[in-house]
């Protein structure tokens, strides 16, 4: 029945994530991996720079904290390993090391969480030309096991609440910061002075 | 620096808060010299308008001087600018299409899931308009930061006193852009349903873009008076019934094209306007379209709708069937401040377009939380309140 819904969804030509079965997409994702459970978030975002800068930017991973909210930091390791190190409330941080497992110049950059992370995530960033020349487009794909234990509550937390909308801020920042040079902000005190209780007296 | 703020319905104060910093490299920071309160401000006043914050600085339509500049900026210390409301990138697709009011990028990341929500795509970012156009702080203060300042903020030369193009940074481009949807042909009628200052700017905009004649609809006979100065023959709704004179004055035509510069504010833009859509079926929701059934039925076969009025949640008994039987088009949209700000100044500059003829009232800042209550309690005579942060707080 499930793989009913996912064939019939992938008969439109529309990415899976936009599947109405998202449980049946999620459980295909997770069986295809061999876990328990997935959940599956994808989102596209057409960007007003040429592909191969996109790529560069990204393919550096230290750049990734310039724009995503919950990165402290990216540090890329040997070959194809980097360390991630995410904030999560009360001032601790989760860390885990990522595996480059797919890497195409100018198109397509793919990981895998290594063995052992706190969460088992996989992704896939995809870079193509827009065919009427408005750019480039890019489509993220994140695949990810829902963690359990205390610490799977903590990071649950922070990133199954509304990881659609975690995801989609993430390539509206990429996207503000490729465009633009810069991230948009409103952010009380300096960007946007506020009164009340920021009142000065 | 002092600020006015908002903290809840009827309640905007004066207070003292931090000065805005330059944080990003394409920012300014403008010492305000002349700056308003506009009509839609007063829905923010009235409570309205919902993500709105207390403490949160308001205005949209200043205009001052640069103080700072961050690396990104091509404006220079001292020089007098006009910033539009609409806060705009330039970089993005819809900026270089000069839809700069979709502009895709200054709503920030974390504001913009509300409208995508809403209407199907994130709002652009705008001045002192609540944190669904992106929280950022407004003009009705002594300094303000201006995102993306080497787009939007327009360079005044010197011997145009600000009354002159202060409305460059909404009113007047929104009026203007309210008849360049009506695409005015030779002969063309236009009638106009508003006379507060978007309707009073479009009517003087679709005369200097060819109409015939413009009608203009309201019931404050002051605000009908300006109309009429400008050209426009009038109605007064609360005299003559408004259709049935329509067309007796174009002879069973009715007008070529209408415009609704009221919208659904009139009559309250409220929270459940925009979150539950079941609630615009109550005799509230049928008020607030009254003006957008009253044009649509009132515009002539294979005429043209402009809405410059502000909506914001869904329309109930909208007349469907008059929009399409009667082959009507429909523009409308936020204003595209950034692309009208040169031609404009410039007709202002050849004496072509007038603004100042708006102006009734002129306080010191300090006493704009007193401009907010007689703007709103005096519509008839108080057509627009200008503020200035320079003049002490005992000046008339």
């Amino acid at each position: 029945m499930s793989d009913d819904n996912v064939e019939r969804a992938m008969r439109s030509d529309a990415p899976p994530t936009t599947a109405v079965h998202q449980r049946d997409v999620a459980k295909e994702a997770a069986e295809a991996r061999g876990w328990d459970e997935a959940a599956v978030v994808g989102r596209t975002v057409l960007i007003n720079r040429p592909r191969a800068e996109l790529y560069a930017f990204w393919r550096d991973f230290r750049n990734l904290a310039t724009f995503m909210e919950n990165v402290e930091s990216v540090t890329p390791g040997d070959g194809r390993t980097s360390h991630w190190v995410i904030k999560a409330p009360a001032g601790k941080t989760v860390e885990w090391d990522s595996i480059l497992v797919e890497d195409i110049e100018g198109e397509l950059i793919a990981w895998e969480s290594a063995e052992g992370a706190d969460v088992k995530n996989t992704g896939r960033i995809e870079f193509r030309d827009n065919t009427a020349g408005r750019g480039t487009e890019l489509s993220a794909t994140i695949v990810y096991d829902p963690p359990a234990g205390e610490i799977g509550k903590l990071i649950a937390k922070l990133f199954q609440k509304e990881p659609k909308i975690q995801a989609r801020r993430e390539l509206r920042r990429f996207k503000q910061l490729m465009e633009t040079g810069e991230v948009s902000t409103s952010e009380a005190p300096f960007a946007a002075p506020r009164g009340g209780s920021h009142a000065k007296g | 620096m002092r600020a006015l703020t908002w903290h809840g319905k009827h309640d905007v104060r004066m207070e003292t808060v931090d000065d805005p910093q330059i944080v990003n490299p394409r920012d300014a920071i403008i010492r305000i010299t002349s700056t308003a309160i506009c009509g839609s401000d007063l829905h923010l006043y009235d409570s309205y308008i919902p993500t709105l914050h207390k403490g949160d600085i308001l205005g949209h339509e200043f205009m001052g001087e640069v103080v700072e500049t961050g690396p990104g900026s091509t404006l220079q210390t001292g020089q007098r600018v006009v910033v539009p409301f609409v806060i705009a990138c330039g970089k993005c697709f819809f900026c270089e299409k000069q839809q700069f009011a979709a502009c895709d990028n200054s709503n920030p990341a974390e504001k913009a899931d509300m409208s995508e929500v809403l209407y199907g795509q994130a709002m652009t970012g705008a001045f002192g308009y609540s944190h669904l156009t992106g929280g950022y702080a407004g003009g009705q203060a002594e300094y303000v930061r201006v995102p993306y300042s080497d787009v939007g903020p327009i360079v005044i030369p010197d011997g145009l006193e600000d009354d002159k193009v202060l409305f460059l940074s909404d009113i007047l481009p929104t009026g203007w852009m309210a008849a360049e949807n009506c695409q005015i042909e030779p002969g063309d009628t236009v009638a106009v349903w508003g006379c507060g200052p978007v309707g009073l700017f479009a009517i003087q905009s679709a005369f200097l873009q060819g109409a015939h004649r413009v009608i203009a609809i309201d019931h404050y006979p002051h605000r009908l008076e300006l109309a009429k100065s400008m050209g426009a023959e009038i109605l007064n709704y609360h005299d003559v019934k408004v259709r049935e004179s329509l067309m007796e004055m174009t002879a069973g035509i009715g007008p070529d094209a209408v415009i609704d510069a009221v919208g659904m504010e009139s009559h309250g833009f409220t929270i459940d306007n925009i979150l539950d859509a079941v609630k615009t079926t109550t005799k509230l929701g049928t008020d607030r379209t009254h003006v957008l059934r009253e044009v649509i039925l009132a515009c002539r076969k294979g005429g043209r709708v402009s809405i410059p009025g502000v909506y914001g949640g869904m329309a109930d008994k909208f007349p469907i069937g008059a929009l399409m039987e009667k082959g009507l088009s429909v523009k409308t949209g936020q204003t595209h401040v950034q692309k009208y700000l040169r031609p404009l100044l410039e007709m202002i500059g050849e004496g072509k377009v007038d603004t100042t003829f708006l102006i009734s009232h002129r306080l010191p800042l300090e006493r704009a939380p007193e401009g907010y209550k007689m703007f709103k309690e005096q519509q008839n005579e108080v057509t627009k309140v200008v503020l200035k942060p320079d003049w002490q707080k005992e000046a008339a």
